[in-house]
Order: structure tokens, then C-alpha cells, then sequence
């Protein structure tokens, strides 16, 4: 599904990734660990596209097409999501019009008519349902006055409602209370099947407990320098990152 | 001949033709002589520093239609609010329109200032409040006063809740090139009343054009207005509004200004407090793009305490477009616990547009509250990449920012068929169609 060889990039003349090779399959749920300026979130935002970073050589390719020409929106309507670290906030934009004009952007670009009002509207109920979220929440302006916890749930709301093919979840841990955290995961895991696939990228061991990776990498200074199984991530979070950077 | 030599000579021919036996006559008299002496006004003046009219006044407008036009409701019906029950009152290049007009005298006038001046039953009404607050030293103002002869006349008596709203229309034709209108309006909101009224001046031509509108507004005790401005005209139409509103006690008086698109368009509006306890809005969305102008003057006049005015201002300038707002918010010492808000918010969406924004407030009561903050930025390119991610195009999630950045200003608009109307105007704009809710 993803496919990435010998990616080299970066941002303002400066490339942080320094020659990445990764491959998802459908099905698998893959977990890019690091410490803190490792690149772990150059990777993500280079693979939704945003128009700051550059590819500088190496390839992404997404279901076998190379994605480097297209635009974050057009990824999104291949099927790529991405889960951000700190979303952002957009005052006077409630959640349900946002995810209604997001819906429908996507149906548009696939050549589809708007999503029947009706159709949209059960669809809200039953994953703001998954993710434990009160329709109150619906109505408020998109992560404007959030707490940490609320803009992690509506992410994955927003994952919930696309139904992307490929999730890339920065972070997605960061902020949250255990509780949160629990709600959060099961949203996940309830959205994974064998068609699509899940990059978790985090810095702790404690997400994976509740999303369970086939795979782990740990990036160091813009490369992976080591894959392994889920065991990888007890061993990191029992040894450090030092551990890593001294055999690096 | 320049301009003002044109109309100083169509003054006298005016004048000939309707002046002697009519009860204006020394009114407009006076008046042409303050225009006389002061001409248009120049950058020179501190009112007028980002506005140059030099441009505007060089072309010979005319004050007389040649013809009268007729038109088709088809022609202009994109124009009036059709899905709501409305008087109206529509002008076609400056004359009366009975055919798309529906006034009334049940419970309400809504008619014409041209009748209201001639019948002897409005002589105490026009006595008590025509030409009482418009500025009698400002040249535009005293312009429109020398010509003055038609336009709306509103009175709502006392205790009358006026249930359907009134729009004020003028078209302007390519039947009578380079016309200059000056509409005067007369508005009456008598005690304990309710009105609404939407006025809105629209070019059918690309003809140069040049509206000189003056507005006089009484909001009496408890009375309440709301009233809207639709400002979405023609590159070749110009626009000068002087609107002038005088409270009693407890009334609140409401303007919403949509400018979105014209030569130039000046807006000057004015409230004057004549007794404690009055509310005055004032809100307002710009958005316009090409070389387009658009300049908000705002003042308001607090002389009595524990009074409060609203002042919300949203500004987009795309391409060349420019912005100029300016609010003067004056607190005379005798306005204790006086409430005064001010804000104006801008995005300028490329490197040529701007914006020219200042606050301007003269306050010597000592217990009062008076904010006001003013911004100008852009679009959040952070907001825009999230809005990528989720598979939103670059245009429409411009749009919806956009939108989101203004839609506020919305909220108290009390018409549906004016939020819709608006909401249409501002996806045009944008060049999308996102389905924005209010």
C-alpha cells in the first residue's frame, strides 16, 4: 500500500529525513518510535503532502503511484489521513460542517454527488457514538477551546467519518488521560480491517499497549535504524533511547 | 466644466423648475452654498485621507435622467428579496417605479419623501425631522440637501410593530448614462415601534455611476430598528452613504453594511444619543477584490450615561482591493458608565490589497468602558494544510476560512431571506459552494 524508498527530505534547505525505506502493507498497523527530533513528524507531514517540505531524493509511492506531484488534498482523496500532533483550531467552522464539507470534497473528487443529508447525519450519530463524543460537541466551532483530549477524540472522529485507507496518527497519545487514551485506542481498533492500514508514530510504549503494532521502527536522525516486532517497543521503553543512539 | 461647475449651473436649473413655491426652497438654497464653498472634499482633509475622489469627479455626471425607464420584473428580480413578504420602494434611474413598488399608509406610511414634502398632513412630521441631523457643513451631505426632492419616507407611528420588512432599491440603466442620484430618506420610528428595512442601490449599467445618498433616521423612545445595507455593485458604480441616526431613550438602533463590491463605496454613519439608556449596532462584512474601494466612517456620539454601542467590522481585500476604516467614538463627560465596543478585523489575502484601519475615540467622561482592537493578517496556513488533510482543495478551504473569519457578523441578522441572500453573495465571492450554515 505505502511504499517508501530511500526517502531524503526536508523543510528550508534542510533534510531531516536521511534516506528512509518503509513498507506498509494492508492489514498490518506499524509503529515509528523515536526520540524527539528524530524526524518522526518530517516523515508524516512529508507523507500527507504538505507543500513546505520537499523530496529531495527517493520515492513514496501509494498504492504502486508515485504521490510526490500531488497536493495534500488529492493524497486525502487517495485514501491517506493523517492524525495531526496539535490540530489546529478554526473558529466559526462547527465540526459537523467541517466533516460534512471534508465528506463531500472527497465524494466530489471521486466524481460523486453531496452525501444525502440523512445518510450524513446517522453516519455523524454513530461514530461520534464510537468515540464517545456528546452531540453538543457537533455543534462547536472545529477544536476552538478543546482540551488535549476532546481534539485527540475528534481526530479520530474525523478518521472514523473518511474511512481513509492509509492513517498516519502523529502523536496521538500525547495529551491524553488514561481514560482518554482507552476511548481513543478502541475508536482505532474498531476502524482497523484488513483493507486498510495504520502507522502509528509515538514516542512511548504506552499507546501500543492499546494499539497493538505488527511492526516497530525506530528512527534516529532520519533514518530507521531498527525494525523489529512489538517486543522492540518493551525493550526501547525498558532501555532508553540511548540504547539506540549508542549501537546508532 | 468640472464637475462641481456642472452642478452648481444644474442647480440653478433645478431650482427654476421646482424652487419657488416649494417649502425646501431656503433649505436647499443654504445648502447649495455650503457645497459651493466647499467643493468635494480633498485628501487634504482628515476625513477624507485614504479617499480620493479626484477619479470619481472626473466625469461629468448628469443630476437629470433624460427618459423615464421601465423594467421587467424579470430583468431585476436577482435584486429584491422575493421569499419574504416586503413593501418596497424602487426608483429606476432616480424616478419612482409604481409597477415594482408596493408602499402603503395602512398603519405605517411607507411612501415617498416627494409626497411626504408636498401633502399638508406630513408638514408637521417634515418640520419636526427633515434635514434636523444630517450635517449641514458637510459638502456631500449638503450637496444631496440642495438637490433633494425624492427618495423613501418611512413613519412608523407609536406602538406599531411593522411585520413586513421594507426595501429601499434603486436601479441605475444604460438608458440614462453617467446619472448622479441623490435619494434622501426620511425614517420615523415612533415610540415603542419596530421596523426593518433593507436598502440596497444596484447599476444595471457599466456605465460610470455615482450615488450621493443621504439618510435621516429618529429612533424614538423604545423604538427598535433594524436596518441592512446590501452593497454589491458594479465596477462602474460608485457610492456615497451618509446616514444620520438620532436615539431617544431605550431604542436600539441596528445597521448592517455588506459591502462586496463597487468603485468606491463611503459609508458614513452616524448615531447621536439624545437621552440616557440607548443601544446602537453597528456590523459590517467588506469583501471585495480587483481595484475595488470600500470605506467605512463610523462615529458615535455618546452624550448621556449608561449608554452602549457595538461596533464589529470584518474586512477581506483580495487582489488591489483597499479598506479604510475609521470608527470616531466620542464620550462627552456627561456619559458616565458609558459601554463602548469596537472592533475591526481584517485579512488581506494578497500582497497588493490593504487596508488603512484606526480607531478614534475621544472620551472625557471618567467611568466608562470602551474597547476597541483592530487586526490585519492572513489567512492560517497551518488551518489551510489541516483542512488539505481531509481532503478539502486549497480554494474551498480558503472559502471556508473565509467564511468562518466573517459569519459572525451574521448572527444577528434578523431577516432569513437577507442571511441567505448574504450567505449566496459571500460563495460567489469566494468562488465555491460549500453549503455554508448559518
Amino acid at each position: 500500500m505505502l511504499s517508501i524508498d530511500n526517502l531524503h527530505a526536508g523543510c528550508e534547505g534542510k533534510t531531516i529525513l536521511q534516506g528512509i525505506n518503509l513498507d506498509v502493507k494492508p492489514g498490518e498497523v506499524h509503529a515509528i518510535m523515536g526520540p524527539n527530533g528524530s524526524g518522526k513528524s518530517t516523515l508524516s507531514t512529508v507523507i500527507a503532502g504538505h507543500e513546505d517540505y520537499e523530496v529531495s531524493q527517493g520515492t513514496i509511492l501509494f498504492e504502486g503511484e508515485d504521490i510526490a506531484d500531488l497536493s495534500a488534498d488529492e493524497r486525502a482523496h487517495k485514501g491517506i489521513f493523517l492524525s495531526f500532533q496539535y490540530p489546529v483550531e478554526i473558529p466559526g467552522v462547527t465540526v459537523t460542517n467541517f466533516i460534512k464539507t471534508a465528506i463531500n470534497q472527497n465524494r466530489k473528487a471521486k466524481g460523486l454527488e453531496d452525501m444525502p443529508a440523512n445518510v450524513m447525519l446517522k453516519k455523524i450519530r454513530e461514530k461520534a457514538a464510537l468515540l464517545e463524543i456528546d452531540s453538543r460537541f457537533l455543534s462547536r466551532s472545529l477544536n476552538e477551546g478543546f482540551s488535549g483530549g476532546e481534539k485527540k477524540r475528534n481526530e479520530i472522529f474525523q478518521m472514523a467519518m473518511l474511512e481513509p485507507k492509509l492513517a498516519i496518527l502523529d502523536e496521538t497519545d500525547s495529551g491524553l488521560d488514561i481514560d482518554a487514551l482507552r476511548i481513543v485506542a478502541n475508536g482505532v481498533n474498531k476502524l482497523k480491517g484488513k483493507d486498510n492500514a495504520i502507522v502509528v508514530i509515538t514516542h512511548y510504549q504506552r499507546l501500543l499497549e492499546y494499539i497493538v503494532p505488527d511492526f516497530v521502527h525506530v528512527l534516529h536522525e532520519g533514518k530507521i535504524v531498527k525494525s523489529g516486532t512489538k517486543e522492540l517497543a518493551l525493550e526501547l521503553e525498558e532501555k532508553g533511547y540511548d540504547w539506540i543512539k549508542q549501537g546508532a | 466644466m468640472d464637475l462641481k461647475e456642472t452642478l452648481l449651473s444644474s442647480y440653478l436649473v433645478f431650482d427654476a423648475q421646482d424652487g419657488p413655491q416649494h417649502k425646501l426652497q431656503d433649505q436647499r438654497a443654504a445648502a447649495i452654498d455650503v457645497f459651493e464653498q466647499q467643493g468635494f472634499p480633498t485628501k487634504k482633509e482628515e476625513d477624507w485621507k485614504y479617499t480620493s475622489l479626484r477619479n470619481l469627479i472626473k466625469t461629468n455626471f448628469s443630476v437629470f435622467p433624460k427618459e423615464e425607464v421601465n423594467l421587467k420584473l424579470d430583468e431585476v428580480k436577482e435584486y429584491i428579496l422575493q421569499d419574504v413578504d416586503t413593501y418596497k420602494i424602487v426608483f429606476v434611474d432616480g424616478i419612482y417605479n409604481a409597477y415594482l413598488s408596493e408602499t402603503t399608509h395602512e398603519g405605517v406610511d411607507v411612501c415617498l419623501l416627494s409626497a411626504a414634502l408636498t401633502k399638508p398632513k406630513y408638514a408637521d412630521t417634515i418640520k419636526k425631522y427633515f434635514n434636523q441631523i444630517a450635517e449641514k457643513d458637510a459638502s456631500l451631505t449638503a450637496l444631496n440637501t440642495a438637490f433633494t426632492k425624492e427618495g423613501a419616507y418611512i413613519h412608523v407611528p407609536e406602538g406599531k410593530l411593522v411585520e413586513k420588512p421594507v426595501q429601499i432599491i434603486h436601479f441605475t440603466t444604460d438608458k440614462n448614462p453617467n446619472l448622479l442620484l441623490q435619494p434622501r430618506n426620511l425614517i420615523v420610528v415612533g415610540k415603542n415601534a419596530e421596523i426593518q428595512i433593507v436598502e440596497r442601490h444596484q447599476s444595471l449599467t457599466t456605465n460610470e455611476t455615482f450615488t450621493n445618498v443621504v439618510t435621516e433616521i429618529f429612533t424614538e423612545q423604545n423604538a427598535q430598528l433594524d436596518y441592512y445595507k446590501i452593497q454589491n455593485d458594479q465596477t462602474t458604480a460608485s457610492l456615497i452613504d451618509s446616514t444620520y441616526i438620532s436615539q431617544r431613550k431605550h431604542s436600539h438602533a441596528r445597521v448592517h453594511t455588506f459591502s462586496f463590491g463597487g468603485k468606491l463605496t463611503r459609508n458614513n454613519l452616524n448615531f447621536y444619543h439624545k437621552d440616557p439608556e440607548i443601544n446602537s449596532t453597528m456590523k459590517g462584512i467588506t469583501l471585495i477584490e480587483g481595484s475595488q474601494f470600500v470605506d467605512h466612517h463610523s462615529l458615535v456620539h455618546h452624550a448621556q450615561p449608561n449608554s452602549e454601542s457595538h461596533q464589529d467590522y470584518k474586512g477581506i481585500f483580495a487582489e488591489k482591493s483597499t479598506g479604510v476604516f475609521n470608527g470616531k467614538i466620542i464620550v462627552e463627560k456627561e456619559a458616565q458608565k458609558t459601554n463602548a465596543f469596537q472592533q475591526n478585523n481584517n485579512i488581506l489575502m494578497d500582497d497588493k490589497a490593504s487596508i488603512n484601519t484606526k480607531p478614534q475615540l475621544e472620551i472625557f467622561a471618567d467611568d466608562v468602558k470602551c474597547s476597541h482592537g483592530c487586526t490585519i493578517g492572513q489567512l492560517d496556513e497551518d488551518a489551510l494544510f489541516y483542512m488539505q488533510t481531509r481532503g478539502i482543495p486549497t480554494k474551498e478551504a480558503r472559502g471556508l476560512l473565509t467564511y468562518a473569519f466573517a459569519n459572525n457578523i451574521l448572527q444577528s441578522v434578523k431577516i432569513d431571506s437577507v442571511k441567505k441572500r448574504i450567505n449566496k453573495l459571500i460563495a460567489e465571492k469566494l468562488g465555491v459552494n460549500i453549503g455554508f450554515d448559518v
